[in-house]
């Protein structure tokens, strides 16, 4: 059977350039929310009394706007256009394409609104009620028709690793969202999980957690496998780990999530499996680890003058960093002291601001000069001060949060000898004060470098015109 | 934790998919040639 689109003899790279361009927007407003939320984290009072500024309702959409909107652009960016230059091939159906586009900005608007109003499933990553996640269901479906429409009717033999990534990323996620957001309507947005008490718990973390796996690894695993050998002019340091890392992550993600729930009402023995699972992930994140990074041995000099480069290896250095620091946190005895302080913020912060941040940041500096027929970005110099304000941003922000966190654990667990707690919780959260205007400022740089490049894609954009790449005619492995 | 009794049997049905997607990976030849298809990405635009 032929479908039109391998008849096509142009890439579609219209709902690539749209996407690019989001993930850059998204990212300034999710890390703006970001910004304003740590801000009141130190001055609550900067919620200004008004209801729709509480902390409550802005973190949500602050973790929704970063994970989804920016971080889910990035992915649907990369998706769109790996699939298609690894096949080449067009996309399996532009009108999905766009729909899929549309949606999910569609989705997000519905976040902005729909959080800071207050409705909320109260689930963790999935707080969007119900009418939305069935809007999220079709876009997810219509993604997985394009992306593996595109790979089913592909003119190279070959299925290249990182559409594997992309591909588990798709139908892991789809199976995620379909049973933790399963939920009894009360209304037109208001509803009842289907699960109750521990239960709720133990889906909401097997969902969390394959979230990250899934979506902000698996995912930007797939970019990296791409977009690190193509900057770096050199194939992935050795192709058969990337399939060995490929197949050991994904057999082995799934049980992780009760390390979210030590010390609960969730029975011993299944914390003891989640921290078991967590630990054994320490090996193929490594792998994958290491073999991005060596995908530059032998040609370390590049990383002296190419801004980019530098994104792509230091994000892939703070990969190595939280997956070393996941497993370690998921140990019980570890999890005893880490638990409910703010290493646990520090810890996500070092995977998403450093690991799928500077990943995403990378990828888009590579992509979109491309997607609009110029040879770099605008300014390259830009891509450098955006490199170093957001690593000093990271490195503040984590280790902000590593001190506070460490502190405020040891602090809940002094006690006299008579038995009785040394400090009070609230002198524990006074301790935390200057650590929190800190993390401020981490955070503010690493905004401050989202918007450089937001002026730097403006730019390149706009000299630049948007271009149609033609489908290479004579394809080696037919 | 009746919720073991969707998540296990959920969690083994997808590693045989896995299982399937390996399989299916090994015995049509994705993996014949593995070194030269890490090149082939360089020279696409």
């Amino acid at each position: 059977m032929i479908f039109p689109n391998s008849l096509a003899t142009t890439y579609n790279d219209k709902v690539v350039r749209q996407f690019a361009i989001m993930t850059v927007v998204w990212g300034v407003v999710g890390m703006l929310v970001g910004v304003i939320i740590a801000a009141q984290l130190a001055w609550p009072e900067l919620n200004l009394g008004i209801p729709w500024l509480t902390y409550g309702r802005l973190r949500p959409l602050h973790t929704n706007a970063v994970i989804f909107a920016f971080g889910g652009c990035g992915l649907f960016t990369s998706a769109y256009y790996i699939a298609q230059r690894t096949c080449q091939v067009r996309l399996f159906s532009d009108k999905l394409a766009a729909f899929t586009f549309w949606g999910w900005q569609l989705v997000i608007l519905a976040a902005a609104v729909s959080l800071p109003l207050g409705f909320s499933q109260g689930k963790e990553y999935a707080e969007l009620e119900w009418p939305i996640d069935i809007l999220i269901t079709l876009v997810w479906v219509s993604f997985a028709i394009v992306f593996f429409g595109t790979i089913g009717t592909r003119k190279v033999r070959h299925i290249y690793v990182a559409n594997w990534f992309l591909g588990a990323m798709i139908i892991a996620v789809a199976l995620l969202h379909l049973v933790n957001s399963a939920a009894i309507p009360a209304g037109y947005m208001k509803s009842y999980s289907a699960y109750a008490g521990v239960q709720d718990a133990m889906v909401q973390w097997w969902y969390g957690h394959n979230a990250v796996g899934f979506f902000l690894t698996a995912g930007f695993l797939g970019m990296m496998y791409y977009f690190v050998p193509k900057q770096a002019q050199r194939p992935v340091y050795s192709y058969r780990l990337s399939i060995v890392h490929f197949w050991a992550l994904i057999f082995t993600y799934m049980w992780a999530g009760p390390h979210h729930l030590h010390y609960t009402a969730l029975p011993d023995w299944t914390q003891s499996v989640g921290m078991v699972f967590s630990l054994i992930l320490l090996a193929p994140s490594w792998g994958g680890m290491i073999n991005g990074i060596m995908t530059l041995s032998g040609a370390w000099h590049k990383l002296r003058d190419d801004p980019i480069l530098r994104f792509l290896i230091v994000s892939l250095s703070f990969y190595g960093m939280s997956t070393f620091e996941g497993p370690m946190m998921s140990i019980k005895t570890v999890n005893a002291l880490s638990h409910y302080t703010d290493w646990t913020i520090g810890h996500v912060h070092s995977g998403a601001l450093g690991w799928v941040g500077l990943v995403t940041m990378g990828s888009m500096y590579y992509l979109i000069p491309r997607l609009f027929g110029q040879k770099q970005m605008f300014s390259v110099k830009a891509i450098e001060v955006h490199f170093w304000t957001a690593t000093i941003g990271i490195v503040i922000y984590i280790a902000a949060m590593w001190i506070a966190g460490v502190m405020q654990g040891l602090m809940w667990r002094a006690i006299n000898t008579d038995g009785t707690l040394t400090y009070t919780f609230v002198e524990s959260v006074k301790a935390t004060f200057p650590f929190y205007v800190l993390r401020l400022s981490g955070g503010l740089l690493y905004l401050i470098g989202m918007l450089i490049m937001l002026w730097n894609v403006i730019k390149t954009a706009t000299t630049g015109r948007s271009v149609t790449v033609t489908i290479p005619a004579a394809v080696a492995h037919a | 934790m009746d919720i073991l009794y969707l998540l296990v049997p959920l969690s083994v049905i997808l590693v045989f998919f896995i299982l399937g997607g390996l399989w299916w990976a090994i015995y049509r030849g994705q993996f014949e040639d593995v070194e030269s298809e890490g090149e082939r990405i360089l020279k696409d635009s």
